[in-house]
């Protein structure tokens, strides 16, 4: 729990007592954020780098010298050895003969789309519960919290292998196991995040108008609520990125071993850490990296969105 | 003709591990169609309890509350949650104490005005949006068309509290439950603000329970006035025979602890003794007993009735021994 305390809460806005007019012509809330998100150097740095990832898994087609998990060139890969860089491949070959630059870049693909899809799935599902807990609260709030309880004993890889394990290997599976992890995470702050909202003056102010509550909960409520919730959701994805490795590490990943997926890199450049240490390096570092860059953006965020931090 | 009616209500806070409490104990007031009526004390007197029991917002799991809050004919403490929110805000509507925390921060002002009209009237998306320059407007905020789009921290606590009252105005109530409107104000905009709300209170006929601690608040808006002390009205009169002629010790007490203009120079304020926790319980005798100069015995025989003090009905006091028959004495 204290890592969910730890969070900003986003209660009414800054406190800007004075000064009839403070702030620019149509600042809102999110707009002083963003302005303070700017001036944090580390939050620049988990941008950038958050960004060169998306666009290289956008465009890993294009920036790609050749297409992915051909093993095109297996015949030059003795058990041996491993070709390293040449002016065709400049990164070498991996142990399957497919070109290793090609596929550390598709391999940002299948990250990101896994991340994202993960996270989405696992916020959509978490918010819900959270919603249901902390917006309706009472039974329905008890009920719901110990299902939560429950996941949340589970350490999250674990939870994530089982489902992965339970479901059929591929990558769907990988996608629902590592949102089954954050869940309960989503569904905790989110139902905390309410909760301090609910005490809220406005939020009374809003009952004493006759609005229901289903309104008050969905559309007073919930926009207050959503700061913790973006942050969580962008260490999230670094999360996401480092457990879709390590389950394909684990061998729970897409079944066609060539495939390219940092994970699976890892798990093939293992055979051959003596001869190609840099089978192992590249998507290495290419998992820190990245996770590395949500990291960055998601404390940034935080800080940003904290009403008590100065701008 | 009486449009809110409040009877014996009593509300009793209620938690594990700690004796009850009881924060309103027995209060009865009386509103009619278009009066201005003021319920004045000090802070824990149960004035704020009062107002959030009359609109149903205490929480019902803590709060046990009791009596009867006749608005129009149907009691809202009997209400059910679904009816209580068609008249809240339509019918009745309250303006908050601070204006800082009241507002939605993270939604403009034209959301959050819309929002209540397009709630309890059936004005489309556009429609909704004119009336609400047009109210931000009643209630003298400058450039209402550019302000309706901004969020409230871009605007000063006064501007803050005339939003405020230009959404518990937004549906035309017969009644607005004030809470002590402008203490969170400077005392420079106190006086703006009040004129507002009073003044578009008066235009449209709107009644109006106005709390507050602040006797020069009563002294310029309302037309009949309740004292409470420790959850009981202990007098309640006309405004001008209030201060003409207050009967009760703890009246007295209060407007000698008021600055005066017109007292002679180095007159020291006059502060009420002791604070509200030293009281007795009521049916021991007067709760305000421990900090009255002139309590005795008879003080402390059970329970003291609002009419004590005799004289007419219209200005009654809870006191057995009222300020003016010892002048008289």
């Amino acid at each position: 729990m204290t890592a969910l305390d730890a969070l900003p809460p986003t209660g009414p806005g800054s406190p800007d007592a004075t000064g009839e007019a403070s702030g620019e012509a149509g600042a809102g809330p999110w707009r002083s954020a963003w302005r303070r998100l700017r001036r944090n150097p580390a939050g620049i740095v988990g941008a950038v780098i958050v960004v060169l990832f998306v666009l290289v898994a956008v465009f890993a087609p294009l920036l790609a010298p050749y297409r992915p998990a051909t093993a095109e060139w297996f015949g030059q890969v003795t058990p041996t050895s491993v070709p390293g860089p040449s002016a065709e491949h400049p990164l070498g070959l991996d142990s399957f003969g497919s070109d290793l630059l090609t596929q550390l870049l598709y391999g940002a693909r299948s990250s990101l789309v896994i991340g994202v899809v993960s996270t989405g799935v696992g916020l959509a599902a978490g918010a819900l519960l959270g919603i249901l807990a902390g917006g309706i609260g009472g039974k329905v709030d008890t009920v719901v919290m110990r299902v939560v309880d429950v996941l949340l004993s589970i350490p999250s890889l674990l939870l994530a292998v089982s489902v992965a394990a339970i479901l059929d290997r591929g990558p769907l599976a990988i996608m629902l196991a590592v949102a089954a992890a954050q869940v309960p995470i989503f569904a905790r702050l989110l139902r905390a995040s309410l909760l301090a909202q609910r005490g809220q003056d406005y939020v009374v102010a809003l009952r004493s108008l006759g609005l229901r509550r289903r309104r008050i909960v969905v559309g007073h409520m919930l926009p207050n609520s959503l700061g913790p919730v973006l942050v969580q959701a962008t260490l999230t994805l670094a999360t996401a990125v480092i457990e879709v490795a390590a389950l394909s590490f684990l061998g729970l990943g897409d079944p066609n071993p060539a495939v390219a997926e940092w994970g699976r890199m890892l798990v093939t450049a293992q055979a051959r850490l003596d001869q190609a240490p840099m089978l192992a390096l590249y998507p290495g570092l290419a998992i820190a990296v990245t996770a590395l860059g949500f990291t960055l953006l998601g404390e940034a965020l935080r800080e940003a969105l904290d009403p008590r931090s100065s701008r | 003709m009486t449009l809110l009616e409040v009877e014996d209500l009593r509300v009793t806070f209620s938690r594990k591990g700690s004796p009850d409490f009881t924060a309103v104990d027995g209060v009865s007031f009386d509103v009619d169609a278009g009066e201005v009526v003021g319920l004045v004390g000090e802070s824990g007197c149960g004035k704020s309890v009062t107002s959030l029991a009359v609109m149903g917002l205490l929480p019902r799991r803590s709060a046990r509350v009791s009596g009867s809050v006749r608005f129009d004919g149907t009691d809202l403490l009997r209400a059910s949650p679904a009816q209580l929110a068609r008249r809240r805000g339509k019918d009745l509507a309250m303006v908050f104490q601070d204006p800082m925390t009241s507002l939605n921060p993270v939604l403009t002002l034209g959301r959050q005005l819309t929002e209540v009209l397009r709630t309890h009237t059936d004005l489309d998306r556009a429609a909704a949006k004119k009336e609400a320059v047009e109210l931000l407007g009643r209630v003298g905020i400058p450039d209402p068309r550019r302000r309706v789009g901004e969020y409230p921290h871009q605007l000063s606590g006064g501007m803050r509290q005339r939003v405020l009252i230009a959404i518990a105005l937004a549906c035309s109530p017969r009644l607005i439950i004030a809470d002590e409107p402008t203490t969170a104000l400077d005392v420079t905009i106190q006086a703006q603000v009040l004129d507002v709300l009073t003044g578009l209170v008066r235009e449209s006929g709107t009644a109006m329970v106005l709390i507050t601690h602040d006797l020069g608040v009563v002294a310029g808006t309302c037309d009949r006035v309740n004292v409470l002390y420790a959850g009981k009205v202990v007098e309640r009169a006309r405004r001008e025979e209030l201060f003409a002629r207050p009967r009760h010790r703890y009246t007295t007490g209060l407007l000698a602890a008021v600055p005066r203009v017109d007292a002679p120079e180095g007159t020291a304020l006059q502060p009420v003794p002791g604070s509200v926790q030293d009281r007795l319980p009521w049916d021991v005798g007067c709760a305000f007993a421990p900090r009255c100069a002139v309590a005795d015995e008879a003080c402390r025989a059970g329970l003291i009735g609002l009419d004590a003090a005799g004289g007419p009905a219209a200005h009654s006091a809870r006191c057995v021994h009222p300020a003016e028959l010892e002048v008289a004495r």
